[in-house]
Formats: C-alpha cells, structure tokens, sequence
C-alpha cells in the first residue's frame, strides 16, 4: 500500500531527517519526504493499522522537527 | 510575499537597523567605558546587544529548546543557538549578534526563493477544472462536480472556460488554447467529430462535448498526477545529499568539540581554541547543498512541464543527460506518419495519372488512396469500381477500363510495363491496356528529425530506427537522417526483443532512450532505461508507460529536454561541490585560527543563498 500525504515541513534538512526517522518504523517500507512539494509518500504493509501507523508517523515527525504536520 | 514572511522581513529590518546603530556607536565611543571607576563597565554593551540578540532570535530559541528536548542534538536551530551564546560568553557581542542576523536574512531568502518557485509550478498547475456544464434533456445546462459526468454525457463548455473532461465534440466549432498543456502558443481549431483534451482552454465560441473519459482517466488528472508526484522519483544526487546531511553535521560537531578540548587542554588557551570550534558550528548545517539539489530539479521539471515536456522524476532527468544510445520508432516518430505522393513517373504525365487514380481510388480510405485524394479531388463519375483484392482498383465505364494497382494487377491484366525502382509504395496506373506511369508514395521524413538526428551525431550518441517496414523504407530513412543504425520488418514483439537484446549487450555506464508515439509500444518502452512517448496528450497508456512525456507531437522537444538535462546536472554539481568546498575550507582555515566567525558566517549563508540563486538559474532555459 502506497499512500500520499500533505504535509508541512519548514526546513529542507528537517524533510531529509524526518523522511529517515519514518522509513526506520518497523511497518514502514519505505518513505521520502518532498520539501519542494510539501508531500510525502508512505508505503507499507497492507496488514498494519492504518491509523495508528499515522499517528506514530506523526509522532516520530514531531520528535525530529516540532512543526512536523501531517494532513490527511 | 505570504505574511509570514513579511512579518520576518520587519523583524530583520528592524534588528539590522538597531544592530547597526548600537555598532557604529559602539565602535565611537566604547560603550563598556561608559560607566567609569568598575569591573562590570561590559554589561551595557551586553545588555544592549542581548535584547536586539533575543529579539531576532526568539523563534530559533523556541525551536532549540523544543527539539534538543526531543534529543535532536544536531538540530541546526541548538546548533547556532550554541555558536552565539559560545560568542557571547567570549564577550564577542557583535559577532553573536550578527550571525543569528545573517542567519535569519539566509532563512528569510532561502524561503522566499521555494516560495516562489513553489507558487510558479502552482500556477502551472492550474489546469484542474473546477466544473463541469452538464446538458441536460431540454438543451439547458446546470454547473456540477465534473467527477460525476459519465462516459456519454454531453457537457457543455463555454468560451472561456477550460475543458473539463476528455471527448468528442458533437455540436459547434471553436479554436482552443492548449498551451497549459503542450506549450504551444497557436490555439487548435476544432469542429465536430474533433478530439478535445481536458485542461485545455475554449476561446471562441460554445462547444458541446460527448465525453469520453470519466475524470480520473481524463488528461488533466493524470498530468496532475504525475506531475505532482514527479519529485518522488530521487536522482543519484539527492540520494547523495540525504545520505551527507545524515553525517556531515555530527561529523563537524563532533570535530568542534574535539577541537575544543584538545586544544585547550594542550595549550591552555581556552578562549581561542573555543572560538574556533565555534566557527565549526556555524558552519555545521548542510543546508546549502540539502535546499539547492532538489530546489534545481524541482525548478526544471516544472520549468519542462511548462514547455510540453513532463519529466517523472530527477532520476530521469539525470539518466537522460548522460543517455548515449536513442532508440527511435519510425512511424509517426521520425516520419510524420501519413502517406504523402513524393513523385508521379513520369512527371510530365503528371495531371492526367492523378486523374485517374483518383477516380478509381473515390471510393477507397486507404492511406495510400486519402495520399491521393489530397492532390486531386476525384470528379464525381460513372465509373463501375472494382476492387481486386490484394492488387488494386479497376475503374470501367463503358469500354474505357483505368488500372491503378501494384505490379501483380498489371501483369495479371497483361499490360507491358517497365518496373521502378524508387523507394517507397508504388501504385501503378494504366489505361485500356496501354501504360501510363506510376505514383510513388512515401510517408514523410518531419522536418525536424534531421535537426534532432544531427545533433545527437554530433555528440556522440547513437541513434538507432526500429520499424516494421520493409528494408528498402528503412534504409532509405535511415540514410536520409544518417542513423547509426536500423532494423526493419519488425512485428511489434521483435521491437520488444531488439530492446532487451540492446539492453542486454549494454555496456555499464550506457543508458537507452526509447522514442516511440506510445501507441503501441508500451511494451517497449516499459524495456528502455528512459521511456519517452511523444503526442502524450490524449493516450494515458503511454503517459503510464513513460518516463518523459513530450506533450507536444515535435521532435525538437526532445532536444530541449536533453538542454534542461544538461543545464539543471551542470547546476546541482556545481552547487555540490561549490559549497563543499567553500565549507571544507573554511573548517581547515579555522581549525589553524585563519578564518574569522564572519568567514564562517559567509560559509553558512552567503553560501547557501547563492545556491539557491544558482538553483533558480535551472528554471531559465530558452526555447
């Protein structure tokens, strides 16, 4: 499963830093964060939850860059 | 200028001024002097530099304190918060309060710079439909969702308003704009029976439209789609700065701290060796080369998109310029794909061949028989038409009799004549037994095919024509354009095997370009390193299957996707290593105590912003 979502990244290290730190979830396949365009593409197991995968995506975000926000 | 921003620009005006006017007096008459006969004279120049210090910096202090309590210990915001108030206690105030200074004014532009380059590829984007006009029974139209028209429905669409959805128009004619998609600045006249494309703009007068796509398969949603989801795909450069800013920054922190502490401990200076490991902090952040890279590829696949030419992804972009083997589809791709008359044998018989080709051909849609037509109107005539399958047309009226075939229809009706020798489809055409001459039909080389074949020869790349026309054709073109190579009679899976045979006996640094119309060659395409389609407009099946779309039918976009290629490559490497080398210098330098912390101040932002500015340089090519 491949989902796109909007998200609002102040910084463009901050978009590389967070796009590590959510690729390292264990359920997450892969993730890139686009600062130019404000989005970022999640994939994962189709299996997972998705609203708790959301909200630890939004959690390990918030840990990198405090104004992480994700909007579905 | 969104608010925010220019929020950030009064802040900044107002700490520059104050900040200028507090060093100017400073420097005049030294403010730690002003109250005589005590130790404590530096607390009003600290104090006064202090408060402009907070005033500037206040949002970055939050911030720091914010993520260092998250442990993001290399966080850029903790990092320069580390360097002023390591200046500060060093008792240099103006340095600590510049830095933060130049350091927002950096901010400030390197956000200005995105935000502008974000609002142009917005605009560019401004081909959603908002509505569509749904006709309804008693010929009246009411505004709805144009992701609730169905396939069949007719749709009205006004003057001035943008097609919403994919079809053929039943009722009226009009010209269109359809520069928003293909970057072709002459509108498109249009009538019934027309294919219209969504996205595209209705200029004269109202047209009603069957539509033929639902919305999500429309045009318009799927070079959204891609268009949007373009920087997704990641070139081998920004891999690259993703993997350097995960270590440069703890790398050089680490340094200054080493650097710290060593050199203290050896020399017992502490105030020197801390302040040049405070030069390592400012210059800690990778931010000029993290923000330039992606900002160049973003500009240019928008500034391609503009132009026609839409691009998936940086990857390709990057593959493209250093592509050196173009594979290229002959039908419709090199040639223009319709079959025009190049000669009549013998030309003084010119007319009267024509003539009767025509009437014996009245009948007829064949490709080779519309070559015709379009020279000579058939006359309306009694002629009785009798198709011979496989041979040719035999017209009679009376007892005259018009032949107009291949060699077979003449031989078999024992009319004597001299075979030719051109290449190309010949129609041979006789009269009651006595021979007239013949028509030679060819379809054209585009006139831009020589112009792109040229200068791919010219540097050294190799081009190659795939094609399922016979051998005579084939040469014929691929002499004509000075191809390296061709291969011809070639059923649509041989094009599939010559493709993984070339993909196959590849060298490693080679990279193959696939050129076709997207038609029927996706399977091709889907082989090549870079697919490129050509005419995209209309057929998502070659949008799906391609990795540059030219929208526009014109060959010569493909040069001006290799000059973006080139220019946006040239730009990213140059940032790269511009701003490496600029920061590395500056690390050594200050590790000797050769780099002052405006040096470094310069290596953080000057180097950042004028990145940035050479990362917009991406978005200007000419046409």
């Amino acid at each position: 499963m491949k989902k796109t979502y909007k998200v609002e990244v102040d910084c463009a290290v901050c978009a590389t830093k967070i796009e590590s730190a959510i690729s390292k979830i264990d359920e997450v396949k892969s993730c890139t964060v686009n600062f130019m365009t404000q989005k970022m593409v999640v994939e994962y197991d189709d299996t997972v939850n998705e609203k708790s995968l959301f909200k630890q995506i939004k959690k390990v975000g918030r840990k990198v860059d405090s104004d992480f926000e994700v909007i579905e | 200028m969104t608010r925010k921003l220019k929020k950030r620009l009064i802040r900044i005006i107002i700490s520059l001024v104050l900040f200028v006017a507090l060093f100017t007096v400073d420097k005049i008459i030294d403010l730690s002097t002003v109250i005589p006969g005590t130790d404590l004279g530096w607390l009003l120049p600290f104090g006064l530099y202090l408060a402009i210090y907070l005033f500037i910096s206040y949002d970055i202090l939050i911030k720091a304190v914010k993520n260092i309590a998250h442990g993001q210990v290399f966080d850029e915001n903790f990092l320069m918060i580390i360097a002023t108030v390591g200046a500060f206690v060093l008792k240099e105030f103006p340095e600590a309060v510049a830095v933060m200074l130049f350091y927002q004014i950096g901010e400030f532009f390197q956000d200005l710079a995105v935000g502008k380059s974000r609002r142009e590829i917005a605009k560019l984007m401004d081909i959603r439909p908002d509505y569509a006009n749904k006709v309804l029974d008693n010929n009246e139209f009411e505004q709805v969702d144009p992701e609730t028209i169905n396939i069949n429905d007719i749709i009205r669409v006004l003057p001035g308003e943008k097609v919403p959805l994919d079809g053929i128009i039943v009722k009226g004619a009009s010209s269109l704009d359809t520069k928003a998609l293909t970057g072709e600045a002459l509108p498109r006249d249009v009538n019934i029976g027309s294919q219209v494309i969504s996205g595209t703009i209705n200029l004269t007068s109202s047209i009603d439209i069957k539509v033929q796509k639902t919305y999500i398969e429309s045009a318009v949603s799927k070079i959204l789609e891609l268009v949007e989801n373009s920087s997704n795909v990641k070139s081998k450069q920004e891999n690259f700065i993703t993997k350097f800013a995960k270590y440069y920054t703890p790398i050089v922190v680490v340094s200054a701290v080493l650097l710290a502490l060593i050199g203290s401990l050896v020399t017992k200076d502490y105030n020197t060796w801390i302040s040049r490991s405070l030069n390592f902090l400012v210059v800690s952040c990778p931010c000029a080369i993290v923000i330039s890279v992606p900002l160049s590829f973003f500009t240019s696949i928008g500034k391609a998109a503009k132009l026609g030419i839409l691009v998936k992804g940086s990857l390709y972009l990057e593959n493209f310029n250093k592509a050196n083997t173009f594979v290229f589809d002959k039908t419709g791709t090199l040639t223009v794909g319709n079959f025009a008359v190049s000669r009549v044998i013998p030309e003084e018989k010119r007319d009267e061949i024509l003539r009767l080709a025509a009437i014996a051909e009245k009948d007829s849609n064949h490709p080779i028989a519309l070559s015709i037509k379009a020279l000579v109107k058939p006359t309306s005539n009694e002629y009785v038409l009798n198709n011979v399958i496989g041979q040719g047309i035999i017209a009679s009226k009376g007892d005259e009799k018009i032949y107009v075939g291949n060699a077979k229809l003449l031989k078999n009706n024992n009319i004597s004549f001299n075979e030719i020798n051109e290449v190309g489809t010949l129609v041979y055409v006789a009269k009651n037994k006595e021979y007239l001459g013949a028509i030679v039909i060819n379809d054209e080389i585009k006139e831009e095919s020589y112009e792109v074949i040229s200068y791919l020869n010219k540097n050294n790349i190799k081009t190659i024509m795939l094609t399922g026309d016979n051998e005579a054709i084939a040469s014929d073109v691929a002499n004509k354009l000075s191809l390296t190579s061709y291969k011809h009679s070639l059923l649509p899976q041989d094009k599939v095997s010559e493709m993984d045979e070339l993909i196959k006996n590849k060298k490693d640094n080679e990279l193959i370009v696939y050129v076709g119309d997207g038609v029927n060659d996706a399977p091709t395409l889907a082989r090549s390193d870079i697919a490129i389609s050509m005419g995209g407009v209309g057929s998502d099946a070659a949008i799906e299957a391609s990795d540059i779309v030219l929208m526009h039918d014109d060959l010569k976009s493909l040069l001006l996707a290799k000059k973006i290629a080139k220019k946006t490559m040239i730009i990213v490497k140059e940032n790269i290593y511009f701003a490496l080398g600029v920061k590395l210098a500056i690390l050594v330098l200050s590790a000797f105590g050769l780099a002052s912390i405006w040096l470094a101040v310069f290596g953080d932002v000057g180097v950042a912003l004028l990145c940035v500015l050479n990362a917009l340089r991406s978005g200007r090519i000419k046409k």
